[in-house]
């Protein structure tokens, strides 16, 4: 039981750190797409939110070939653990953040922008003000970014290779066990997954709706 | 002193038709006409939030940055951002440049001048519409504007409410600073206006004197316009 308390600690750990350099490197980038004026904007839009489909299994392949002893990356020795992983998802979960933060930013700068604009704000300090001005509904493109970190297979199973006890995770268990036809183990553990994944949200739902309440 | 503000030839698209004209410091100015005249336009081209398709706006100062600072807009629906009445006023202060040390203190003074003391610490957007109108002119009074652009500042508010920002507007002209408002309500250009602009179809049709305008309008459109609204004044 404790062993898999421990893959559950690390799903949550490899995930929320990726959600975290994430949202600090894609908030200012969607903000700054959002608010910027510059050639190639909208060829930039486009590859962003086509990467939003960006596939797991690709991104653990192209981190693998960077990470692997020949790679340009091999001498920190960092495949299979769990930092490789934390790179893989957060090159996975950067864009569908940037990109749902770019178009809340966008929106928002509709309403801010003459305000913003008499006020003398402009370039970067308009777009950090927008962000956290609108920080309650970018909770949603956070939310969404960690759903998909906890929710893929094919970056961790990748880079982390599955091993028991360092990089097992519970999607690899769950691959793993549901292969080796111990389906209870794999379907419990899909349920404590799911379940996860619904009080983070809820939770953090509550929060922003507080939040939203008091700060109108 | 970045006035007088020289328009000289100014058009936009097909809104505003080539216009020119000075706008001095001293008596305020009203920009009278009906909704879809080209007032909200004209003043944003004014403040500098548009640029002009044709012609040359001109401040009597010199500098980008001397020339922004010596102005301020209210707009017709304010926006506040999510943090405290008090904390917008800062924020604006911020990028105005005011020394930290001294942007509380010329904040609370603003907001006394709004009547809005009690609410200083309060989240702006859960205020009322006049309360945030209200804000909006805490905002730019702390700024010390030269000019204080106001467009259409009442339109969505209740009489009292109106009557209030009214007053703050009164106490901004006392003050020495330039008023420049957009309005399509004729009680209120008579009640704050010195001068009036009267647009039409984005032309200037007619620049007079409030008294002048009201009695003897020159011209037969801003006849039929204060005919036509003196009923619902």
């Amino acid at each position: 039981m404790s062993e898999l308390g421990g893959i559950v600690a690390l799903s949550l750990t490899v995930s929320l750190l990726a959600v975290l350099f994430a949202s600090l490197l894609g908030l200012p980038l969607g903000a700054a797409i959002a608010v910027g004026r510059f050639p190639g904007r909208r060829a930039l839009i486009v590859l962003l939110n086509a990467l939003m489909g960006l596939p797991p299994v690709v991104v653990g392949l192209l981190v693998y070939l960077l990470l692997s002893r020949a790679g340009p990356l091999g001498e920190f020795g960092l495949l299979f653990t769990p930092p490789a992983m934390v790179i893989a998802q957060t090159i996975l979960v950067l864009p569908i953040i940037a990109a749902l933060c770019r178009q809340s930013v966008e929106d928002a700068w509709v309403e801010y922008e003459e305000q913003l604009r008499s006020l003398g704000a402009h370039g970067l300090s308009a777009a950090l003000t927008l962000v956290w001005d609108i920080r309650f509904s970018l909770v949603t493109a956070v939310l969404a970014g960690l759903g998909r970190a906890l929710a893929e297979v094919g970056a961790v199973i990748i880079v982390g290779g599955n091993i028991d006890g360092v990089t097992r995770v519970m999607t690899t268990t769950i691959a793993l066990e549901t292969s080796k036809g111990d389906l209870p183990l794999a379907l419990s553990l899909g349920f404590i997954l799911i379940s996860l994944v619904i009080l983070i949200n809820a939770v953090a739902y509550l929060i922003k709706e507080a939040a939203q309440r008091r700060y109108g | 002193m970045i006035l007088p503000l020289r328009l000289e030839g100014i058009s936009f698209r097909q809104i505003i038709a080539p216009l020119s004209l000075e706008i001095a410091a001293g008596p305020s100015t009203i920009i009278l006409g009906a909704n879809g005249a080209g007032k909200s336009v004209l003043m944003r081209l004014m403040h500098g939030l548009l640029r002009p398709t044709s012609g040359e706006i001109a401040w009597q100062g010199q500098g980008e940055e001397r020339i922004r600072r010596g102005q301020a807009m209210v707009f017709q629906r304010p926006v506040m951002l999510r943090r405290s009445a008090l904390a917008n006023i800062l924020y604006a202060l911020e990028l105005a440049g005011v020394p930290a040390a001294g942007r509380e203190r010329q904040a609370m003074d603003a907001l006394r001048e709004v009547g809005l003391t009690e609410v200083a610490h309060r989240p702006a957007r859960v205020l009322s519409g006049g309360e945030q109108q209200r804000l909006a002119l805490a905002r730019a009074w702390a700024l010390h504007p030269e000019v204080l652009f106001l467009d259409e500042p009442t339109a969505n508010l209740d009489p009292g409410a109106t009557r209030e920002i009214e007053n703050v507007i009164k106490a901004f002209d006392a003050s020495g600073t330039k008023i420049v408002m957009s309005t399509h309500n004729l009680g209120q250009a008579r009640r704050l206006g010195d001068e009036v602009l009267f647009i039409h179809q984005g032309r200037l049709i007619e620049r007079a004197a409030v008294d002048t305008f009201f009695r003897r309008p020159a011209s037969a459109e801003a006849a039929a316009f204060v005919k036509g609204e003196l009923p619902w004044v």
